[in-house]
Formats: structure tokens, C-alpha cells, sequence
């Protein structure tokens, strides 16, 4: 057992951190630290910085544009990337649709999308869930028949984030109405372009526009755009939810906001002094801390495991992160909340791409509480990760 | 960056797992509960045999030279088994007083009988109204020509009816809450003026709170610096706290596997009631607790070897916070989804209950280590 990293993890972080420093936008950086929403093309200059440095698709095999970094590395890249802070990668196409495409496409797909996932030129949405389809995502109702050389898509997809940015979707269609429920499904990406696509905004409980309604209305789509094979897609998407078990937590996104706070709070008065002077305040404060320090070694536990035995067998620990992790964002939230007191109140009506930025930053942590709600709702929503231990660790 | 063991300590473990298995089920040990002093000599000679009692001392020394890590592997194992022998008293505190302040005539006299069996130890530290606080002692050790006279009472003092040699904390300067002026003492059991009253312990173990009255002891009782030895007091304790924190892990793991057991096969309403959602996500959240504790244990076990004593007790107060949260959460819902019988002394489960209990309130609490994180500066 060793906790320590080694000289050239060490030396790896000291780089990430230097490139981040000469190469995140600042007022990106400065945005995100104030909580602000950013436009899409502040999203996608900074990826494209990235990807120009080789480190878009990091976690991709080396042949279509990974890194060949170890779990280590990558867990330091991850950490320094949400602390720093610097926009995360957009998982809908690094994280997800690109490992379907390289792992389920042919040769043809792997061409035609990869590079362009890479560097951003297309935005992909994730087209899963359906209003009567949320934790039980394979009752799935969206429909693709098959006319010739196409698919003729009709139904109705839900909280697909940031849509209104999208060119492409990849979507979870049933191709086979009489198989038993996860077994008639496909996996089909297409053109947010295409006729009868039509996308409705919801405003969400922090005013902001993340999410949305997407509709299909005989829309066609060439038959050479499924991937992999027909009514396979429920594998595909169980590998695509599975393949990313430890950037869940985000230690480094809750770590940053704690520094934030512990900031914060050094400035702010209450009762004639910091209230980081007030016991109660200071002790919460340590108490989540812990839990994050405790949340921080599980992950590592995770990490060190998949780099010594590799990713085949997920270790028990995982399951925690994602409930823990969500738990800690949302608390950090409460905690900001708290700082701020009287002044969480003003309303920042901003639009849907970018920040208002003739509001006071303090406009964004009430916004930015009720938006963390979702954490604990989304990827498996914290009672279902509940009912994955109580099933696949402990045998119930 | 690794958190497995390595080929010796994986072999350690399952050596130690063995012997328990073989020496420690649950009727055992109430026949161990039963002999003087609350614990069994004949196990404590096989955990001798088996070189455990010598594990952290130096090869001089007699030991093995065993690390944190050997320390924590048995420590759990101990707490799986619910062992009441005085490992922590003895091995951790007494035998990590003689390894970090002992002269070698110190360590001659008294580790080769611990690492044989035939002499134990226990730590006379907790005063009246010191609670949690160590550099809070009254009891007094005044020079007298070249040794030391010690009068004062200890309380709680664990495996202090057994024990062959107490280590005593006590004042050789200043006013009982200052910071300098406090020495460790080694003060055989059977010295004069020594006065004992044993009782059980809550959970099944034995203490005892002792007395002192102008008790001559040697110059060469003095561990350490006999003016200025907090920070070796609290070295020792910050090993004493990551081992009950590695046994209390042991406990959780076993507390749980054993309520995962029982809902499993306790039927009600014609089903096991471990079929039941909520039933499920109780111990789904059992399962995360432990393994909060676990990466915490852990933690504290590699911190305990940290250069800088600050950031040392500092991520140990934290692990003994996350610890005592766990604990609570595992031992209490451990009761509850066993039901009636969880309430009784019938059951192991509520041994395991109370076993962890005590450990919360040993050598500082949740809010106590809290406390010290949150004054410290936190821990980001």
C-alpha cells in the first residue's frame, strides 16, 4: 500500500496544470468559477485547444487518437481539469457516442465520425430517456422502421441536454415491437438537420435552458447510420453508461468549489466578523470536507485497481461514487448558499447561451443550488444505484 | 498509488483470519469473557506464537519490524472476530511508547515480553475531567533524588486489571492544562501505592480506574523527555486511533455481511424480508458507509507515517470522524434490520453494536475530531 504518486505522475500533473495555465481562456476559467453559464463557442474554442493538444479524447485507443495514458494519469488529468477549472470534455460525443462508434462501427463510421467528435465540429445530444422512460429506460417507445435504404423515426425523447447546441443525436430506437423489451433496440445517430427533428426547450426550477424536448415526426434516416447491429443497441448503451465509473464523482469539481467557499467565506460577514469565524459554520464545512477527502481515496481505490487489474471487473467501490459524489456536490451547493445568505436572492434572467454578465456573480448560487439537484437524479438516479449494490454487491 | 497488499501482508492476513477462525467463534469468546481480567491468556500465547505480539517492534528489538499496514490488517482482523484480547493496549500503545521514546534498557526490559506473551500493558492516560483533551493531566510526578513520586487517579484505564506494567501520564511542571510540563512513566502494577478497581466494560472487555499514591518509581521510568512528551503522547494516540479505526472497519464489514446474511433468510409475509426495497436501500447504504470507512482506514493508516505531525493528526482526526459517522449509521441500522433479536445478548450482532460504540467515544469523538479538522483549517 502506497498513497504516494509517483516522480512522473507528479511531473504529469506539474504539465497539465502548466498547459491549462497558458491555454484556458480566462475569462472561460473565470466563468466557471463565478458559476456562470457559457456560450457554445466559448465550449468549443477551449475543446478545440484541447483536442489541437492531443488531450480531447484522451481515454480513446491510441489508433483513433488516445493518449495511452495510465489510469493514474487520467484520474490527474481529470482532477486538475475540474479544480483548474477548465469546461470538462462534452461527454454526449467523447465519453459516450465515441466509444460505441470505435468499439461497435465499421471502418466507414469510425471515418466518417470520429475526428469530427473529436474536434467538435459536430455537437452530439444523447437521445435515451422518454417522458414515460426514466430509470426504466428499455420500456422505450421512439420507433425506427425500416423502408429500403431507411429509417422511418417517429416518437418522442426527453431531457436531452443541450440539444439546442446539437448537430447530431444518437438515439435509442425499438426496431423490434414483438422482442422482449431490451432486446428490440438499436442504436442510430442522425443529423439534428433532418426533416421532422424538432426541438422544445424546458426551462428547468434554476431558470436556465440545459435540457429539452426533442420530437421525431417521420423522420428519415439512411439505413447506414445504425450502428453496430440491429437490436444490439441495448448492449451498446449498458457499455456506454458503464464506461465511465469514475468521473462520476467529481472530486475535482466539488473540491474547487470548496476552496471557493472556504474564500468566500473568509470575506463575507456575519455578526461583525467572517463567517468562517462561526463554529457551526466552520464545522459543517469541515464535515463535508471529510466526506470529500473520504470520497477522494474511494475513487483512488477504483483508479489504482483498474490500473493494476484493468477494467473487466468493476471493483465493489465504485457504486459508491456515484451516490457520494452527487451528495457532495449538492451539499457544497447548500454550503454556498449559506455564505451568501440575504444575497442569493436576485434573479439573473439570462438567455440560453452564455452569461448575463450584468449580473452580480452572486446571482448564479442560488440557480446554481436548485440546478444540483439533478445530480442525484441523473445516470441512474441515487435509489437505483441503491438497488445496483443491494443486487450486484451484496447478493439481495 | 496502491492500495493492495503485498505477497507478505496478503500472507499475514490470511495466517491471522485463520487462527481466529479456528479459536474465536462466538461461544468462545464468552468463555474468554469469563477469565481474569476479561480475556483469554491462552489465545494471547498463540497470538505470540504466531509473531504477532511482535510485529511493529524492530528486528533488534526482537520484532518483526511490521509497519501501519501489518498493523492494519490485524487490527481488522481482530475486529472481524470481535477479539477482546489486549492488543491495542499492549502492542499498539504500550509497545508504540517503548518503539518511539524507549532507551534500550526500556526496550530490553519489557519488549521481549511482550513480544513472548508474558507480559502485557495498559495506558493510564484519561482523568476525571481531561475527557478528550491529553495535555489535560492533574496527576503528578514529582522528582524525588533521581526518580519520580507519582500520585493521582486514572479512570477507564483498558486491560488495567491484567496488565504487568501501567504507562502512566503525569505532571512534572506547570498547571493541568498547559501544554509543556508532561511526562510518560513506566510503573510496574504491583508497585506500592498502586490501588486498582476493575469492572467489565460495556462492550465485553475489562478496565480499570487506578489510583496512585505516592508511588516511587526510578529514573529510568521516564519515557522520553519526562518535561516535554505531549508530542509523543499524541503520536502514540494518533497510532491508537488508526488502529481502532482499522478494527472498527473489521467490525463493520463483519456487522454487515452477518445483517446481509440474516435478511436473507429471516422470512416474513412468506418472502425474506431482504426482498424488500427498503430493507435493500439500508443496507445498500450500509455498504456505502463501510466503504467510506474503508478508504479512511486506509488513509489514516498511510498519514500515520506523514513527515509533518499537523498534517499527521489532522487526516487522522478526519478519519477518525468518518469512522465514527459510519460506525453509527452501520451499527445502529445493523440492530434495526435485525429486529427483536438484534436487542439481545443471544444475537452477535449486538456485541458488534457495542463494541463499535465504545470506539466512538475512544480517544476523541465525531465532534471532537471534527472540531480539530474544522480549527485546523480543513482538509482541501
Amino acid at each position: 500500500m502506497d498513497l504516494a504518486f509517483t516522480k512522473e505522475e507528479q511531473a504529469f500533473r506539474e504539465e497539465v496544470r502548466e498547459f491549462f495555465r497558458g491555454n484556458v481562456p480566462p475569462d472561460t476559467r473565470r466563468k466557471l468559477v463565478e458559476g456562470r453559464h457559457l456560450s457554445k463557442d466559448e465550449m468549443v474554442t477551449w475543446w478545440r485547444i484541447l483536442n489541437k493538444k492531443g488531450w480531447g479524447t484522451s481515454h480513446w485507443p491510441k489508433q483513433y487518437g488516445g493518449t495511452g495514458w495510465t489510469s493514474v494519469q487520467h484520474y490527474i488529468f481529470n482532477e486538475e481539469l475540474q479544480s483548474y477549472p477548465a469546461p470538462q470534455p462534452l461527454a454526449f460525443g467523447v465519453s459516450m457516442v465515441g466509444p460505441v462508434i470505435y468499439t461497435f462501427g465499421n471502418e466507414e463510421q469510425k471515418k466518417q465520425y470520429l475526428p469530427r467528435i473529436a474536434n467538435v465540429d459536430d455537437w452530439w445530444c444523447q437521445g435515451f430517456s422518454e417522458p414515460g422512460s426514466g430509470s426504466d429506460l428499455a420500456s422505450l417507445k421512439t420507433k425506427a422502421e425500416r423502408k429500403g435504404d431507411k429509417w422511418i423515426i417517429n416518437g418522442q425523447k426527453t431531457w436531452t441536454t443541450l440539444a439546442q447546441h446539437a448537430d447530431m443525436i444518437f438515439c435509442l430506437c425499438r426496431t423490434d415491437a414483438t422482442a422482449k423489451k431490451q432486446m428490440g433496440i438499436s442504436f442510430i445517430v442522425f443529423d439534428m438537420k433532418s426533416k421532422g427533428v424538432t426541438v422544445r426547450p424546458i426551462q428547468t426550477i434554476d431558470g436556465g435552458v440545459e435540457v429539452n424536448e426533442v420530437f421525431f415526426d417521420d423522420v428519415e434516416v439512411p439505413y447506414e447510420n445504425l450502428i453496430g447491429e440491429e437490436n444490439k443497441g441495448w448492449d451498446y448503451a449498458k457499455f456506454l453508461l458503464g464506461n465511465e465509473r469514475t468521473g462520476i464523482a467529481r472530486v475535482g469539481v466539488s473540491k474547487e468549489r470548496l476552496r471557493r467557499i472556504r474564500d468566500l467565506a473568509s470575506k463575507v460577514e456575519s455578526g461583525g466578523k467572517p463567517i468562517i469565524q462561526d463554529a457551526a459554520f466552520r464545522e459543517k464545512l469541515a464535515a463535508c470536507e471529510i466526506e470529500l477527502k473520504a470520497l477522494e481515496l474511494t475513487q483512488l481505490r477504483v483508479v489504482a485497481d483498474e490500473g493494476k487489474h484493468g477494467k473487466g471487473k468493476p471493483n465493489p467501490a465504485s457504486s459508491v461514487l456515484k451516490i457520494k459524489g452527487s451528495e457532495i456536490q449538492q451539499t457544497t451547493t447548500e454550503l454556498l448558499m449559506e455564505v451568501i445568505g440575504p444575497f442569493a436572492a436576485p434573479y439573473d434572467v439570462h438567455g440560453d447561451d452564455g452569461s448575463n454578465e450584468a449580473m452580480d456573480w452572486t446571482a448564479q448560487i442560488a440557480p446554481s443550488y436548485f440546478n444540483n439537484r439533478k445530480v442525484s437524479i441523473y445516470g441512474g438516479s441515487n435509489e437505483i444505484q441503491r438497488n445496483i449494490i443491494a443486487k450486484a454487491v451484496l447478493g439481495l | 498509488m496502491d492500495f493492495d497488499l503485498n505477497e507478505e501482508q496478503r500472507l499475514l492476513k490470511e495466517s491471522i483470519d485463520g487462527l481466529l477462525t479456528d479459536s474465536y467463534d462466538f461461544e468462545s469468546r464468552k468463555k474468554y469473557m469469563k477469565e481474569k481480567g476479561g480475556w483469554s491468556k491462552a489465545v494471547w500465547g498463540k497470538l505470540a506464537e504466531q509473531g504477532l505480539l511482535g510485529l511493529p517492534f524492530g528486528e533488534a528489538d526482537g520484532g518483526f519490524g511490521g509497519g501501519g499496514v501489518e498493523t492494519m490488517i490485524v487490527m481488522e482482523a481482530l475486529g472481524k472476530a470481535l477479539v477482546l484480547e489486549p492488543y491495542l493496549a499492549t502492542v499498539v500503545i504500550g509497545g508504540g511508547f517503548l518503539r518511539h521514546a524507549g532507551s534500550d534498557a526500556q526496550k530490553a526490559a519489557h519488549v521481549p515480553g511482550i513480544v513472548d506473551g508474558s507480559e502485557t500493558l495498559a495506558f493510564a492516560q484519561l482523568e476525571k475531567n481531561s475527557r478528550y483533551d491529553l495535555f489535560d493531566v492533574s496527576t503528578t510526578a514529582k522528582k524525588k533524588g533521581d526518580g519520580w513520586v507519582i500520585d493521582g487517579e486514572k479512570f477507564v484505564v483498558l486491560n488495567g486489571e491484567n496488565a504487568d506494567t501501567l504507562i502512566v501520564t503525569a505532571r512534572t511542571k506547570g498547571e493541568r492544562r498547559d501544554k509543556s510540563g508532561i511526562g510518560v512513566f513506566l510503573v510496574p502494577a504491583s508497585a506500592k501505592g498502586v490501588t486498582k478497581k476493575s469492572y467489565p466494560t460495556q462492550d465485553g472487555m475489562h478496565a480499570a480506574d487506578i489510583t496512585f499514591t505516592g508511588v516511587e518509581v526510578g529514573a529510568d521510568a521516564a519515557l522520553g523527555n519526562p518535561d516535554d512528551s505531549l508530542a509523543l503522547i499524541e503520536r502514540v494516540v494518533d497510532e491508537a486511533r488508526v488502529a481502532l479505526c482499522a478494527e472498527a472497519v473489521g467490525l463493520m464489514d463483519e456487522s454487515l455481511k452477518t445483517t446481509v446474511e440474516y435478511i436473507k433468510t429471516r422470512k416474513q409475509f412468506g418472502v425474506a424480508i431482504g426482498s424488500f426495497q427498503s430493507l435493500q436501500h439500508r443496507a445498500s447504504d450500509m455498504f456505502v458507509a463501510a466503504e467510506q470507512a474503508r478508504s479512511m482506514s486506509m488513509f489514516a493508516t498511510m498519514a500515520a507515517d506523514f513527515e509533518d505531525a499537523k498534517e499527521r493528526s489532522n487526516a487522522i482526526a478526519a478519519a477518525k470522524v468518518q469512522i465514527g459517522k459510519s460506525l453509527k449509521y452501520v451499527g445502529q441500522q445493523a440492530i434495526q434490520l435485525h429486529g427483536g433479536i438484534g436487542m439481545t445478548m443471544e444475537a452477535k450482532i449486538g456485541h458488534y453494536f457495542k463494541r463499535l460504540t465504545m470506539i466512538e467515544n475512544s480517544f476523541g469523538d465525531t465532534d471532537y475530531h471534527q472540531r480539530r479538522v474544522a480549527d485546523g483549517g480543513g482538509l482541501i
